[in-house]
């Protein structure tokens, strides 16, 4: 701890390893794969048309999104009752709010492009959607909490108490709206999934699609993550600067 | 916590304000029943120092501890016996000079012949005790602070500029209540510009240049 | 000679008996909060003209009202500890942390039911709803419940944004979204309460549970992370 960091350069320290530069083709040419299959190989759906094509990247959307608050929320846990509290895991949680707020943003839009070609309507008071909306908002206030200085011990533990907040909260609010909308709701729409058969293709792709998407995600978040150990560093290999200068107010 | 510990032990001690090393490195042993006076220029990290010792700011590297308390691991524990007076009072504006000592009385739980005591030994007779804080003097509030300050009963004594905004006899006391509290056994630290003044009280004299401790004798 | 730690339930009752008397003492809820709270209800009424629409939407807007308001108070309750670094003063102290957020927590449930009574009479008078005595016996339950809840994130949010000094912007966002739940709760039971659309009051109870699940996981999560997110 009080050995000296050198001053580390963001361009000659690559964030990419062997294996990383590796998964990075591996989630590009399925990209390439997932978009040939989505548009071209698979059929129109009997009753949406091609309108079904916006699953293959909704739907995996929306499990990344999902899955990055997951990692968020265990990585803070394993910094919180880490006996080392281990900065590691605090900036996976930050890389992976990060991009789990970038995703959610995604199928949010995706989502509601789909609703306004199904139901005719941009948005619905969907429990699904509506603690969609929310698990968003709660993330961006999780982002502007990490964001709000101090020591990175200081920045890990008090994001680390917002993200286990907000598992407590995000539940509750789902609850919530599905108890409200269970006592109000109008049957008038098509239900979200209720007019979709899938054959064998679709079914894949879209099977297809969360997989590459979830390589996608370990992808970005291993970079991200990367980025911001380089960050951290640079702040330690600053402090050896500034703690010389400040010895020099001796002379 | 044995009795031959040290008040304050720092060794390489770094902390930071923001990415900025307001105490580089300082080293400082302070035995107990010491009255250390603190001088330095403006920013030179005195009140950095001083906020260490009372556990508000984290150490970023290097090893602080307090009556024997490691400031990295007991924190709490050692608050217990850390009693401060920094550049704010710490008071209730709102509130009266007897409700804030009520207030103080009440957390510590001393008892209300002490805070009488106090209050009485701070000059705050009785219509200045029923005066609203924002209504008082910055030498009133000064008083104010430095009652409930008494009231704490405590072994390490941190004072930022405690004579500032006082009239000459409110300089006085603070002088006769700081040697009687080393008397008693507890150990001061005082940072300040009036060197004449803190400098008849203090033991010894160190200062702080460039967030780093430099020692300037024993008085 | 030295002085001992005291209790938790010490340092609550101590901080929130100081918390009333300040805001006795000042007025600033009664003069100044207190008419923001009663326009905001009559501004409502301009944006939503009336012919019903106000009846029916009358649970919502008082429950609306009082989040607004809740985030003044919470922001003041925080003013009045950091205007002359009163903060500091208790975290040199070493005061349990647990205490400060119990005691803060509770001065907040009390002012914010002072807001919902005159709310409620506003909303009684400008609105046109109706009351019953057994309404009123749920929209108490309901207010004490919903109040535990949305003080308990308030002073936790609220000493998050104190901590760090000049971030106190970052409340609302952070409040609001976790309080969504307080306000689908106790706008339905409230509904129930005012004869909303012909709802009973026996649809009301069923949100108290809700409310109830809400203000003890947040009263109880609160105390264990005020501490975390405070220190410096």
């Amino acid at each position: 701890m009080n050995s000296i960091h050198p001053f580390p350069s963001p361009t000659s320290t690559p964030t990419g390893t062997r294996a990383s530069r590796g998964l990075g083709v591996v989630v590009f040419l399925g990209m390439v794969l997932l978009t040939l299959l989505g548009l071209f190989f698979t059929d129109e759906d009997v009753v949406q048309g091609s309108t079904v094509r916006l699953m293959y990247i909704h739907v995996p959307t929306a499990w990344v999104a999902y899955l990055a608050f997951i990692v968020t929320a265990l990585t803070s846990a394993m910094y919180m009752w880490g006996k080392q509290h281990s900065l590691t895991f605090d900036r996976i949680a930050g890389a992976s709010a990060e991009v789990g707020v970038i995703f959610m943003g995604l199928s949010l839009v995706t989502g509601s492009l789909w609703g306004r070609l199904t139901w005719g309507t941009y948005w619905q008071w969907d429990p699904r959607l509506t603690t969609t909306a929310f698990l968003f908002i709660t993330y961006v206030g999780y982002l502007a909490v990490r964001d709000l200085g101090g020591s990175h011990q200081q920045r890990a533990k008090r994001s680390g108490v917002v993200a286990l907040l907000a598992v407590l909260e995000i539940p509750l609010v789902h609850f919530s709206v599905v108890l409200w909308r269970s006592l109000h709701q109008k049957a008038s729409v098509l239900r979200p999934n209720g007019n979709v058969t899938m054959d064998g293709l679709m079914l894949f792709t879209l099977l297809f699609g969360v997989g590459v998407f979830t390589l996608l995600f370990t992808w970005m978040v291993l970079h991200r993550q990367r980025v911001l150990a380089l960050a951290d560093a640079i702040d330690d290999g600053g402090l050896e600067a500034a703690l010389q200068e400040r010895r020099n107010e001796n002379n | 916590m044995s009795s031959g510990d040290e008040a304050v032990r720092l060794r390489n001690a770094v902390v930071l304000l923001g990415s900025f090393p307001a105490l580089a490195e300082a080293s400082l042993v302070v035995e107990r029943g010491e009255i250390v006076l603190i001088s330095g220029a403006n920013g030179a990290g005195k009140t950095t120092l001083l906020r260490l010792c009372a556990g508000l700011l984290p150490l970023a590297r290097g090893e602080a501890s307090v009556l024997g308390f490691n400031l990295a691991t007991q924190r709490k524990e050692a608050q217990l016996h850390v009693g401060m007076l920094g550049h704010a009072n710490g008071l209730y504006l709102d509130l009266t000079a007897q409700e804030n000592l009520q207030f103080w009385g009440s957390i510590v739980g001393a008892s209300s012949r002490e805070m009488a005591l106090s209050a009485q030994r701070m000059g705050l007779h009785s219509r200045l005790l029923n005066t609203p804080v924002a209504k008082m003097s910055a030498g009133q509030r000064r008083r104010t602070a430095l009652a409930i300050l008494v009231i704490r009963r405590a072994s390490l004594w941190l004072l930022d500029e405690p004579h500032a905004g006082l009239d000459a006899a409110g300089r006085d006391e603070i002088d006769i209540i700081l040697r009687e509290a080393a008397t008693a056994g507890a150990t001061i630290i005082v940072a300040s510009h009036e060197l004449e003044r803190a400098g008849a009280l203090a033991t010894r004299r160190i200062e702080v240049v460039g967030g780093a401790v430099v020692e300037r004798g024993v008085q | 000679m030295k002085r001992h730690s005291t209790s938790t339930w010490t340092v609550a009752r101590t901080i929130a008996s100081k918390d009333l008397r300040i805001e006795w003492r000042s007025k600033v809820l009664v003069n100044q909060v207190l008419p923001f709270a009663a326009i905001v209800m009559v501004l409502f009424a301009f944006a939503l003209d009336n012919d019903g629409i106000l009846q029916r939407v009358a649970p919502g807007l008082v429950w609306l009202a009082v989040l607004f308001t809740s985030l003044i108070i919470v922001q003041r309750t925080f003013a009045i500890e950091s205007a002359d670094n009163a903060l500091d003063a208790i975290k040199v102290a070493g005061v349990p942390s647990a205490g400060v957020f119990i005691g803060k927590s509770v001065a907040l449930v009390a002012q914010l039911l002072l807001f919902e009574c005159v709310l409620v009479l506003l909303a009684l008078v400008l609105y046109q709803v109706h009351l019953s005595w057994g309404g009123v016996v749920l929209l108490v339950t309901v207010s004490v419940l919903a109040n535990i809840g949305l003080a308990a994130m308030g002073a936790l949010y609220g000493g998050l944004g104190a901590a760090a000094k000049g971030r106190e912007t970052l409340l609302p966002l952070l409040l609001l979204p976790a309080v969504a739940p307080v306000l689908i709760g106790a706008t339905r039971a409230t509904e129930s309460a005012f004869g909303v659309g012909g709802a009973s009051l026996g649809e009301g109870w069923p949100w108290v549970a809700l409310l109830a699940v809400f203000g003890a996981l947040f009263g109880f999560g609160g105390t264990l992370a005020f501490g975390v997110l405070t220190e410096e």
